[in-house]
């Protein structure tokens, strides 16, 4: 397998520019729908990237833009640093991973996997190897004569895999491709598409609209909203250092004091987040304070126990709310739920107060529509 | 589906089941018995003797024969057109957003809906107008129109039922216009083109009311079976010739059938 692997590196040559995908200045319309607005972004060579965003926030529509299944409105795409815009689909160097698979259903699954070396007229011997190995990477040797019909979800999105990867493109592009997985298939495919990712070495871009999933694969991810990129950056960089309110909120939980509140808890109307575990909830209001930290009073309006943490709600003096989990350490369920309705005070060290520009706010996190975002 | 897992129909329901297939099929076995018998005219029942005499008479028939040549001809002519412009129409209402588009899909259906007499009506006088008289073509442009929905219905059915990704999947792994043509769309079309063929060259077949129109001068094989049913000394020729046409018609349904139920679904 792991031979299987390094074949397929090898196959790609080594790449001068450390870029991979460009984004300049790109727009796409659809009618008068704006799907995609004033993109720039740059995706490095076999980095795992990830664009985050909610249904209609324009991620699969950049995704459908590098394929070549849409043209830019205006604005130009680059792939290892050539102008590919005008290309169709099938003059590009990147494969897909579709969200519903598009395996062909009159093929076995040979034929499906070697269906790109089939239309480039690649001899037969050379398609049945090279099928073998892309097989072997996905581990489903031994199934080649199935049709996609005979197969389960987990088992059809390999096959989507290798069907990609069979052509050792310079990006692979995957949209929403755990979509349709229950929980535990899907978590068990991120840990091993990232490892996939690792071995080939290719450039994966990933389109999710599920912040768990972004955070825990990707090495670099881009917040999409209205068509616009709101923040670029590592997984923890964009959690611990939400640039905007909407980042705030949908790569994790909304916890944005604003105005009279802001002003209240830090002394300046600046919006600010905090995450929810960077915060302690004490039941001691009196207690001496430390300098070094913020504090606010409120009342508990909710407690939602979830098992290795309990999630307070909690309505401060000052306005507004913030969202406060606290790993049960000591308490039990009983004693959390009993905290309802009491005065609490919220403490936390300044330096977790993060500035942000106000945002919408996306709501509840991870929407369940994983529809094609923008189209 | 499952015939393992739904409950036995209750006695009622099976006769009931029973008296409407029997209903629809007694007469077609009456005419197979009477396409044998020795009487001329009047019917008796059980018929006094079996014979094949009404056989060679209705094959030795020269103008059955030619009514059959033309039908065969309409109906094949007619089949192809429509394969091409259903298919076509098909392939433009589920792919291209134009302005029209809906009420094109509505156009290419109506002429089903709309009375045979209608259809009829319309198309004896456009030919009348035009001078253009009747012809074999005249009746393969009548037989077309409703040709052409039968083709049409199956395409779009089956291509609704695609996933649309496959032919992008199909451009994204390398493959030209053509190639995902011949590789991808047309095999997930072809039974659906075929099964909705046979049953437009079904329908033309058996087609009275538009033909009649039409034909002017000619006979096919329909109108040939009307005109002799009422010749009374030779009844049983009409059951033979009747049954011949039943079997040019049944055995393409059948693989029809087949053929979209291998598919797992109802394309009509």
């Amino acid at each position: 397998m792991a031979e299987a692997a390094t074949a397929i590196r090898r196959g790609r040559p080594n790449e001068a520019a450390s870029e991979a995908v460009r984004f300049v200045g790109v727009t796409k319309r659809f009618g008068d729908v704006v799907a995609v607005d004033g993109v720039d972004l740059e995706i490095r060579a076999g980095e795992f990237f990830s664009m985050l965003g909610p249904s209609g926030s324009g991620k699969t529509t950049c995704l459908r833009m590098i394929a070549g299944f849409e043209r830019p409105t205006q604005g130009r795409i680059l792939l290892g640093g050539r102008d590919v815009s005008g290309l169709p689909p099938f003059e590009r160097d990147v494969n897909t991973v579709f969200q519903d698979y598009a395996l062909f259903p009159h093929m076995t699954v040979a034929d499906n996997v070697g269906y790109g070396l089939m239309v480039r007229k690649i001899p037969k011997a050379i398609r049945r190897d090279r099928v073998a190995e892309a097989l072997d990477i996905v581990r489903l040797r031994g199934f080649e004569d199935r049709r996609p019909a005979q197969l389960s979800g987990g088992q059809r999105q390999r096959v989507a895999l290798a069907r990609a990867l069979v052509l050792r493109p310079s990006v692979l592009l995957l949209d929403e491709p755990l979509g349709a997985l229950d929980l535990k298939l899907r978590q068990a495919m991120q840990v091993e598409l990232k490892e996939i990712q690792q071995r080939v070495g290719l450039t994966f871009v990933y389109v999710t609209h599920d912040q768990e999933e972004a955070l825990a694969m990707s090495d670099r991810l881009a917040v999409f909203n209205h068509g616009r990129v709101e923040q670029v950056g590592a997984p923890a960089e964009v959690y611990e250092r939400p640039a905007t309110g909407f980042v705030a909120g949908f790569v994790g939980v909304s916890n944005v004091l604003e105005g009279e509140a802001a002003r209240a808890v830090t002394g300046s109307p600046r919006a600010v987040t905090i995450r929810p575990e960077k915060i302690h909830l004490e039941l001691d209001l009196d207690a001496p304070v430390d300098p070094a930290h913020h504090h606010a009073t409120g009342t508990v309006t909710k407690v939602v126990y979830l098992g290795a943490v309990t999630r307070y709600t909690v309505a401060l003096e000052a306005g507004g709310e913030l969202v406060v989990m606290q790993q049960n350490l000591r308490t039990s369920s009983m004693e959390a739920l009993q905290v309802r309705g009491r005065r609490v005070r919220l403490v936390w060290d300044r330096q977790h107060s993060r500035p942000v520009e106000p945002g919408d706010d996306p709501g509840t996190v991870g929407s369940d529509d994983p529809g094609k975002g923008g189209r | 589906m499952r015939t393992t897992s739904t409950p036995r129909a209750g006695l009622g329901l099976r006769i009931a089941t029973f008296l409407v297939v029997a209903f629809l099929y007694v007469p077609l076995l009456v005419m197979i018995l009477y396409a044998f018998t020795t009487q001329t005219a009047a019917f008796t029942f059980p018929p006094p003797g079996l014979t094949t005499r009404w056989w060679s008479i209705a094959l030795g028939n020269e103008r059955m024969w030619e009514a059959l040549r033309l039908s065969l001809v309409v109906a094949g002519v007619s089949t192809t057109a429509s394969i091409v412009i259903g298919g076509l129409l098909a392939a433009a209402v589920y792919r291209a957003r134009f302005a029209g588009r809906d009420a094109l899909a509505f156009l290419v259906v109506l002429p089903i809906a709309l009375p045979g007499i209608v259809t009829g009506i319309a198309l004896r006088s456009t030919f009348a107008q035009l001078e253009l008289g009747f012809s074999t073509w005249s009746l393969v442009v009548g037989h077309t129109t409703f040709c052409i929905v039968i083709v049409y219905n199956n395409v779009v059915a089956r291509l609704r039922r695609m996933s649309p990704s496959l032919a992008e999947a199909s451009s994204d792994l390398g493959a030209s216009g053509w190639q995902t043509f011949r590789h991808v769309v047309m095999p997930n079309l072809a039974t659906a083109v075929l099964a909705g063929a046979i049953l437009a060259f079904a329908l033309s077949f058996d087609e009275i009311i538009v033909t009649t129109f039409v034909a002017g001068q000619q006979q096919t094989l329909p109108i040939y079976i009307f005109s002799i049913l009422f010749r009374p000394r030779q009844k049983p020729v009409v059951n033979v010739v009747a049954l011949v046409a039943i079997a040019i018609t049944f055995v393409p349904v059948l693989v029809a059938q087949l053929l979209t139920r291998e598919e797992g679904g109802h394309v009509r």
